[in-house]
C-alpha cells in the first residue's frame, strides 16, 4: 500500500463521515452512511486485513445501513432526546471532538517502535490445529472465549428484541418490508443473486480455514441474502416462538459449550482443542455457530414480530 | 506512513462521530454518529494491526479478530437501539 492510495482511501471516508454528521437530510444521512461502510471496507483491504473487510463490507455497512434505513421509514415520528443545539453547545462539541480527535492521532504517533506482536506466537501451533488462516486461528482457538461471548451477546440482543415486540404478535412474522409490492427488478436480482451468493457463502466457509473467510463472513453473506429474498418477497421472515427459528439459535452457542466440556475432559482446560481430533470438531461447531449467526442476523434486522393490520 | 495516514483517518472519525453525537437531537442521527465513532475506533485498532506486522503475516492476527468480533457485537447494539426506538416513536409512548 502506497500514501496515494491511503489518502485516496482517508478522503472519502472523511468526506462521508462529514455527510452523516452535517446533512440536515435523515436519508441523505443514511445513504452517506452506506458509501462510508463500503470505503471503509475498502480501507480494511488496504490495510491487508482481508477478513475484517468481509465482515465490515456485510455487517458494518450493509447490515447496519439496511437496518437503520428500514427504521427510518418505520418511524412514526422523529424521536428527539432533547432540544437541538445551540451555537455555544456546538463550539463547544467542536472543540472537545477536536480535542478528542488530536489526542488519538498524537497517541498513534507516539506508539513504540517496533510495535509489540503476537504474530509468531499465532503462526507457531497453526499446523496442531489444521488452519492455515491465523485469523480464524485466533477466533475459534486462541480467543475462543470471545467467539462463544459474542454468540452470547447475538443471542441476548435477540431476546431483547423480541421483548420489545406487541404481546398480540407473539408466534408471528416480523412486518414484512414491501408495503406496496416489491418491484420487480428487486425480485429479478434476488432470484439472480441468492443461488450464486449461496455457493459462494459455502466457499468462504470452507476455505476461511486457509485464506481470507471463515463462519462469520458466510454466515452475514447468507443473512443478506435471505434478507434480499424476504425483502423481494420471496422467503418468509423467521417466526417467533417457531420450533425451529428457536433450535437454530440454540444449536451453535450449545455445540460450542459441548466441545468445550470435551476440551475440558480431554485435555483439562475448557475449550481447548484436543489435537487428533481438532480439525473435524472445529467444523462441526462452525457450522452449528452458522446456523446461529444466520438466524440471529436476519432477526436483528428484521425486528420483533408485530400483528399487522389486515394482514 | 501509509498505515498511519488510515489511523489519524480513524482519528478524525471518531471526532466527527463524537460532535454528531452531541449536536444531533434525534435518536437516529445519534445512532448513526455512534457508529461512525465506533468505525474510527476499529480502524484505529486495526492500525495498531498493521504496524504489528510480524512472522510473515501482513498484521498481527489478535486485533483483526477482536474488530471482528467488536463489530458483530456493535451491529447487535444498533439493532437492540433501532428497535427500542421504532417502540418509542409508536403513538403513546414517550422518550
Amino acid at each position: 500500500m502506497n500514501e496515494l492510495l491511503a489518502l485516496a482511501l482517508a478522503f472519502p471516508l472523511v468526506l462521508g463521515a462529514l455527510v452523516v454528521v452535517l446533512t440536515t437530510s435523515t436519508r441523505a444521512a443514511l445513504f452517506g452512511f452506506f458509501a462510508f461502510g463500503l470505503f471503509l471496507a475498502l480501507a480494511w483491504v488496504a490495510l491487508e486485513a482481508v477478513d475484517v473487510a468481509l465482515t465490515e463490507a456485510a455487517i458494518g455497512g450493509g447490515a447496519t445501513g439496511l437496518l437503520l434505513l428500514r427504521l427510518n421509514a418505520r418511524l412514526h415520528r422523529k424521536v428527539s432526546l432533547g432540544e437541538p443545539a445551540g451555537p455555544r453547545l456546538r463550539i463547544l462539541a467542536g472543540l472537545l471532538a477536536a480535542l478528542v480527535a488530536l489526542a488519538l492521532g498524537g497517541l498513534l504517533l507516539a506508539l513504540p517502535e517496533p510495535a509489540p506482536s503476537l504474530a509468531a506466537a499465532v503462526v507457531e501451533p497453526l499446523p496442531a490445529l489444521g488452519i492455515g488462516n491465523p485469523v480464524t486461528a485466533v477466533l475459534i482457538a486462541y480467543r475462543a472465549l470471545d467467539t462463544l461471548l459474542e454468540i452470547a451477546v447475538l443471542l441476548i440482543a435477540v431476546v431483547g428484541i423480541r421483548v420489545l415486540g406487541a404481546d398480540r404478535g407473539w408466534g408471528g412474522r416480523p412486518v414484512p418490508w414491501p408495503t406496496a409490492g416489491p418491484s420487480p427488478a428487486l425480485v429479478f436480482l434476488a432470484r439472480l443473486l441468492v443461488p450464486a451468493g449461496l455457493v459462494f457463502a459455502i466457499y468462504l466457509f470452507w476455505v476461511g480455514a486457509d485464506a481470507p473467510g471463515g463462519k462469520f463472513q458466510a454466515s452475514t453473506l447468507v443473512a443478506a441474502l435471505w434478507l434480499l429474498a424476504i425483502m423481494a418477497g420471496l422467503a418468509p421472515a423467521p417466526r417467533t416462538g417457531g420450533g425451529w427459528t428457536g433450535i437454530a439459535l440454540a444449536i451453535g452457542p450449545l455445540a460450542f459449550i459441548a466441545a468445550g466440556a470435551v476440551g475440558l475432559a480431554a485435555t483439562g482446560s475448557f475449550l481447548a482443542w484436543p489435537e487428533p481430533v481438532a480439525k473435524p470438531m472445529i467444523v462441526a461447531v462452525e457450522l452449528a455457530l452458522a446456523a446461529s449467526v444466520v438466524v440471529a442476523l436476519v432477526v436483528l434486522v428484521a425486528g420483533p414480530p408485530e400483528p399487522e393490520a389486515g394482514r | 506512513m501509509s498505515a498511519t495516514i488510515l489511523g489519524l483517518t480513524g482519528a478524525l472519525l471518531v471526532g466527527i462521530g463524537l460532535f454528531g453525537l452531541i449536536v444531533h437531537p434525534t435518536a437516529l442521527r445519534k445512532l448513526l454518529a455512534f457508529n461512525l465513532v465506533g468505525a474510527g475506533v476499529f480502524l484505529f485498532f486495526g492500525v495498531v494491526a498493521r504496524r504489528a506486522a510480524a512472522a510473515g503475516l501482513p498484521g498481527d492476527p489478535v486485533p483483526q479478530a477482536i474488530v471482528i468480533t467488536g463489530i458483530v457485537v456493535a451491529f447487535a447494539a444498533t439493532a437492540l437501539a433501532a428497535t427500542l426506538l421504532a417502540r418509542l416513536s409508536e403513538p403513546g409512548e414517550q422518550p
